[in-house]
């Protein structure tokens, strides 16, 4: 294909080491709002739960302040910013949004039917996500225009408090809480508004379960379709313990074969253990995927004894994961939980003087 | 031209990969024992079947369950999510088989590999065969095309090719679908049957194949191989001759998987040359009379039975052998008779200690060392050695034997206040596997009965135990009168909370001789024979003082450059958490509550399900999560036969009620006075009951992070706007607390030793920790219900287990309360002796060791810190509000301390 036929990530990623943002969540505890932070206007005679930690809610009652993270990691030099719609699903938000109740005692498919088909808790979803993308558009489009370098917004759709493929019950493992078929449903519809909030790419990120993840994609091929876009994929997986699996049992490697159908972009993974646990497995995928490669490890396991609450600092974390850049085994890298401004923008200066991982055509099984 | 594919873990089928394997007994039409046990509904019985495919070799394993009399797809759901829970199966990828679209498609929505669909054809026209072809794209998976199409299905040569051309096409041009990803299926279909028309199926097979994988680049071809024998039904020694024969030609043509019974493959070259002969005849379609020679030729073959594998092989060894066989194994059926059997053939009995029980053992101290062995396997070794040993004993008293002389003596002991002795137990065991005597004080140990013990024994070493904190002190005490009494023994010391630092700071510095931390038990005999050896002890002590040494400086660095915070600042910068407007939940019940199985408030069964097994493992020194453990190419296995064995004796725990649960858990209103809570008599807040006394965080905290205590959580009496005005609710918090225990776990693992098996009795001290531990969770669980926010969570367990639920339980004696002394408040209040049968030793450790207590707490906000160090301003404050010497105090919080005493 030739260059100019690529998609304008693509071309940046064969030229240079492309910086992702870091934790929005971590940030916004920062700011320490208090529920009628939370709620604003809109919300204020809210009936339901409190709205406070429902990070997603702010694009609509404190979009300044998403927006001013936004910036914060745009001027500290990130190339790609994520929307701040992390678990902006009806099933990611139901805890806090939703107001029915199992009426089987446990929360089961015909609960999670409800939720998914919910009218009102999917409109406000919807507008929850492209809110976001806007907010992160506009936040992107200005510091590309002051500082004339390109920035893209990725629609971040992470995990769900519920899984496909795990029973929630030791006593019953055919149980399964929720099934692929609304899990889909959620998906799509956040990925629809997110295509139509204006982001440049979708990253389904922090797969801790496969099938998940599969009803993302699965998703988002529909969403594509329905909105006639076409972006490209980044998919992140992530890894659990030092077995290298991730919670529902997969290898890397495994993982990778499960994804191609989705024929991502750039594959890699993120959150969970730090750089340092997670190096090998950030090794192994590199030497066997064929996609742009991305790692983005949180500044370690939370640490409440450590004094940011995770024991890595810009300090420590920057040259650990530029080492991964200057062994060629990354193109995109950036921080998950835990990581700051500052964070990113040490790891800017570090990792930008390595050249990208070159792309593979043929997977190496030696 | 990899065909990729994925269980929990990747299969990669590359032209060099040679034939895979599709077990095919997990098939509804094709398994009458897999269809019985599914019309049963005994799905589990039915995963058996498919453990038993996997174990067997499968590559793959096909699922199928088209039977009229069931609802299809939702067993093929069923089956396929109890797959999911069973790691050994679902390591490899599942072949989805169902002749109906729907049941397909339930199943694609339950695996989370990328599996093979099973099949796909032209059968009822394009639109549909793209459509699904889309679909299956779209749910990530590889499908099977059969050569099939809207005339029906293909039987000869030319309908086979032309189908399979067609559909490539279609699918690589219409429907996106990778080359890679496509599995033909050209049929293989019944031969010698009798008509004309049937003779050439073989050969049409075998062509097709051989075209497919010339004409059709990527492409893969497989087959169901058991039809082809299909009118020799109830002649199993033909039609497995004919398997095997046919399979051998058709992976020469190119076949690459087959639906096969994995593990009952016959080689072709093993196959009776006549019969052979015959079977390729009719497969190959060499003479016209093939059909007729082979039935007639089959009438004389006796359906032989298959000889079954030999696994009791090795009891045709010589005695000599089979005992290190058991030995090795871990297998006791056999160990008396031929033990005996050693002994007639030995001049004396101890001549079969030292000649074949030792061999044997060093075998397995052997394996064990180069990690070939697993703790549980060692265990249960040992369990054989002392059945071997204790029949021989009757045989070496009566020839007044001098006994066998051991490697030396190690005096082991829990020390005093403590009560935990698994740990201590298992270096016992693999100590005494190793020929050391052993001679194990138990729990609760005073020093003077340690250091009278070891001269009275002739010791050659001295081993130390503990768990909770304060037996750190203790250890330190008796290394002091070891000094004191002029001791030279080696110092062995080991625990979950001891640490080589630890022993090289606090301990080492003590006594003289040699003073060594033991990591665990694997690291044991190492240690003492490193110790005990002439040649290398003089070595390693020089290397473990240089380590200590080396040590010690690197801490007196470490503790100069931390600065605390006085106690005023750290108060200052005390957890900010907005009570105005807070709303503290009220419980439906306030007091004691008790949990007995008397009362029928509590049975075992009700704990079962809040067991967190990852310690369990732990216990047993093997690394790793509950149930991805399972997995772990190293222990997997070891950690799987473990948890049967665990599973085996818990269910015999609990149908014959071996251990009893005993608890209690009370609600009292409470409110906090700076560093310290009060518990009041009843809701008027007039009549104090008790007060908690709580530590601060001292350490330098970031901006925006707080200098956590435990009094924190709670509503301050300061916010309450006058303590006469109760018509202020909002202040009206409450505090939590809990104490419970499993009894019984002693006098089991007596019982069990008393059989010589301590590998039961380890494992049963381990359960009655797990069941003590999710008990606690029980409980909590049942305190937030009676609090009322705990009503609507649902949560997994392993939320449960990550502790996803609202509020906390600390502990005294764990890092948010490290004072131990606070159990004493808390059992008074519970009155726990009497409600749980809990009694606290004199350095607050419970008898018995499995019983947890606490204290909980409800708000939101509440989270598990560590105190960390703090300094001597807050030993002193604390002091003065417990009413204590400041020396007692030091002496608790020792580990504590940012300065020395």
């Amino acid at each position: 294909m030739a260059a100019n036929d690529l998609h304008p990530l693509e071309r940046v990623l064969r030229e240079r080491i492309v910086v992702l943002d870091g934790a929005m969540g971590t940030m916004i505890q920062h700011y320490k709002l208090p529920e009628a932070e939370y709620r604003g206007k809109r919300f204020r005679d809210w009936k339901g739960k409190d709205l406070k930690g429902s990070l997603e809610l702010l694009n609509l009652t404190r979009p300044l302040v998403v927006e001013e993270i936004h910036t914060a990691y745009l001027e500290a030099g990130a190339d790609v910013i994520e929307t701040n719609t992390f678990s902006g699903t009806t099933i990611g938000l139901h805890d806090f949004l939703f107001q029915g109740e199992p009426t089987r005692g446990r929360k089961d498919q015909e609960f999670f039917q409800r939720v998914v088909d919910d009218v009102d808790l999917r409109a406000l979803v919807q507008e929850i996500n492209f809110e976001a993308a806007r907010i992160s558009r506009r936040a992107a489009d200005r510091v590309a225009n002051e500082t004339g370098q390109q920035r893209f917004v990725g629609g971040s759709m992470g995990p769900l408090p519920v899984a496909a493929s795990i029973s929630p019950d030791v006593n019953d493992p055919a149980f399964r809480a929720v099934s692929f078929d609304q899990l889909r449903q959620t998906y799509f519809d956040e990925a629809k508004a997110l295509l139509e909030g204006g982001v440049d790419l979708l990253i389904v990120e922090t797969i801790f379960d496969t099938l998940n993840g599969k009803a993302a994609l699965f998703a988002i091929i529909d969403a594509l379709e329905e909105t006639g876009r076409s972006v490209p994929l980044m998919i992140s997986g992530t890894v659990i313990d030092k077995s290298g699996r991730n919670l529902s049992g997969q290898t890397v490697e495994a993982l990778l074969i499960s994804i191609a159908h989705a024929q991502p972009l750039i594959l890699g993974l993120n959150c969970s253990l730090g750089p340092d646990e997670m190096e090998p497995f950030v090794e192994e995928l590199a030497r066997i995927s064929p996609y742009y490669m991305s790692a983005y490890p949180n500044a370690g396991l939370p640490d409440a004894l450590s004094p940011t609450g995770f024991p890595e600092t810009p300090e420590t974390f920057a040259p650990k994961v530029a080492k991964w850049a200057e062994n060629g085994w990354l193109n995109l890298l950036g921080g998950c939980c835990g990581t700051t401004p500052d964070h990113i923008a040490a790891l800017v200066k570090l990792a930008r003087q390595f050249s990208p991982r070159a792309l593979r055509t043929t997977i190496s099984y030696t | 031209m990899i065909l990729r594919l994925s269980g929990l873990e990747p299969l990669n089928i590359t032209p060099e990969f040679g034939f895979a394997v599709i077990g095919e007994r997990t098939n509804i039409t094709g398994s009458p024992k897999f269809s019985k046990l599914i019309l049963a509904g005994d799905f589990e019985g039915a995963l058996v079947v498919a453990r038993q495919q996997v174990q067997g070799g499968a590559n793959l394993l096909d699922v199928n369950m088209d039977e009229g009399m069931i609802d299809s797809e939702a067993a093929m759901i069923r089956f396929l999510n109890l797959i999911g829970s069973e790691p050994e199966i679902a390591r490899i990828p599942i072949v989805i088989d169902s002749s109906k679209w729907s049941v397909i498609e339930g199943g694609l929505k339950c695996v989370q590999g990328k599996a093979v669909v099973n099949s796909i054809s032209l059968k009822n026209g394009e639109d549909e065969f793209l459509r699904q072809a889309r679909l299956i794209r779209q749910y990530g998976a590889a499908a099977i095309v059969m050569a099939f199409d809207e005339r029906g299905q293909a039987d000869n040569f030319q309908r086979k090719i032309d189908i399979c051309r067609r559909a490539y096409d279609l699918l690589a041009k219409q429907a996106g679908f990778p080359a890679n990803d496509i599995i033909f299926d050209p049929n293989i279909l019944t031969v010698a049957t009798g008509l004309e028309e049937h003779r050439n199926y073989g050969v049409d097979f075998l062509e097709a194949t051989r075209w497919i994988k010339k004409n059709l680049p990527g492409a893969r071809v497989s087959g169901g191989v058991s039809n082809i024998s299909f009118s020799f039904r109830g002649n199993n020694a033909v039609r497995e001759a004919m398997h095997a024969a046919f399979l051998f030609h058709a992976i020469r043509a190119g076949l690459d998987m087959g639906i096969v019974n994995a593990g009952q493959l016959a080689v072709y070259e093993e196959i009776e040359p006549d019969l052979r002969e015959r079977v390729e005849d009719v497969l190959l379609n060499r003479r016209d009379d093939a059909t007729e020679c082979l039935i007639n030729f089959a009438e004389n073959v006796k359906a032989k039975g298959k000889t079954p594998v030999a696994d009791a092989a090795w009891r045709k060894e010589p005695v000599e052998e089979r005992l290190k066989h058991a030995l090795v194994k871990g297998i006791v059926d056999h160990i008396d008779a031929d033990t005996e059997e050693a002994r007639q053939k030995c001049k004396r009995p101890l001549d079969v200690i030292e000649g074949p029980l030792m061999a044997g053992m060093s075998v397995v101290g052997d394996l064990f060392g180069a990690g070939k062995m697993f703790l549980p396997q060692v265990v249960k070794s040992a369990r054989v050695m002392k059945k071997a040993v204790a029949y021989l004993m009757p045989f070496m008293e009566a020839e007044k034997s001098a006994g066998a002389k051991p490697q030396g003596r190690i005096v082991m002991a829990t020390v005093k206040g403590d009560v935990h002795d698994i740990g201590k137990n298992i270096v016992g065991v693999v100590l005494q596997c190793n020929n050391y005597d052993v001679v194990d004080l138990g729990v609760m140990v005073p020093a003077a009965k340690i250091l009278e013990t070891a001269r009275e024994k002739k010791a050659d070493a001295i081993g130390l135990s503990g768990l909770i904190t304060p037996s750190l002190d203790e250890m330190v005490h008796v290394a002091q009168e070891m000094e004191r009494e002029g001791f030279r023994l080696p110092l062995l010391i080991g625990g979950a909370t001891t640490s080589r630092a630890h022993t090289a700071v606090k301990i080492a510095p003590h006594y003289g001789a040699s003073t060594v931390h033991v990591l665990d038990a694997s690291r044991a005999v190492g240690v003492v024979n490193s110790l005990l050896n002439e040649e290398l002890k003089s070595a390693f002590d020089k290397k473990t003082r240089e380590e200590f040494e080396r040590l010690r400086r690197e801490h007196s660095a470490k503790t100069r450059e931390k600065k605390l915070l006085t106690l005023e600042e750290a108060r200052v910068n005390r957890t900010r958490i907005d009570w105005s407007g807070y709303v503290p939940p009220k419980p439906e019940f306030l007091g004691v509550r008790v949990c007995a199985p008397e009362k029928n408030t509590i049975a075992l069964s009700d704990l079962v399900p809040f067991i967190d097994w990852s310690p369990f493992f732990h216990a047993w020194e093997l690394r790793g999560r509950y149930p991805a453990i399972f997995d772990d190419p190293k222990i997997g296995k070891q950690a799987r036969e473990l948890f049967d064995d665990a599973q085996g004796l818990l269910n015999q725990i609990v149908a014959k009620n071996l251990l009893i649960a005993r608890g209690v858990h009370a609600l009292w209103p409470a409110n906090s006075l700076g560093d310290d809570v009060d518990i009041y008599a009843d809701e008027s807040r007039s009549q104090k009951l008790a007060t908690f006394y709580f530590l601060r965080q001292q350490m330098q905290k970031p901006s925006g992070q707080f200098n956590h205590c435990l009094a924190d959580f709670t509503f301050p009496q300061s916010a309450m706007s006058s303590p006469a005005e109760a018509g202020e609710p909002q202040s009206e918090d409450y505090l939590g607390g809990f104490a419970v225990s499993i009894h019984g776990a002693d006098e089991l693992a007596e019982e069990f030793k008393r059989q010589h098996d301590d590998y039961s009795a380890i494992m049963g001290k381990a359960l009655a920790d797990r069941l003590a531990e999710a008990f606690a969770e029980y409980l909590h669980k049942q305190t937030r219900i009676a609090w009322g926010f705990g009503r609507d969570e649902q949560l997994s367990h392993i939320d449960l287990i990550r502790e996803k639920y609202r509020g906390i339980r600390p502990a005294a004696g764990y890092p948010a309360c490290p004072d131990h002394a606070e159990k004493r408040t808390l059992f008074d209040l519970l009155d726990a002796e009497r409600n749980a049968g809990i009694k606290l030793t004199e350095s607050f450790a419970m008898h018995p060791g499995a019983s947890v207590s606490g204290l909980y707490f409800s708000h939101p906000d509440a989270k598990y810190f560590g105190v960390g160090q703090i300094g001597q301003d807050q030993i002193v404050d604390y002091a003065n509000r417990r009413g204590e010497p400041v020396a007692a105090v030091e002496k608790r919080l020792a580990p504590n301390l940012d300065y020395g005493i």
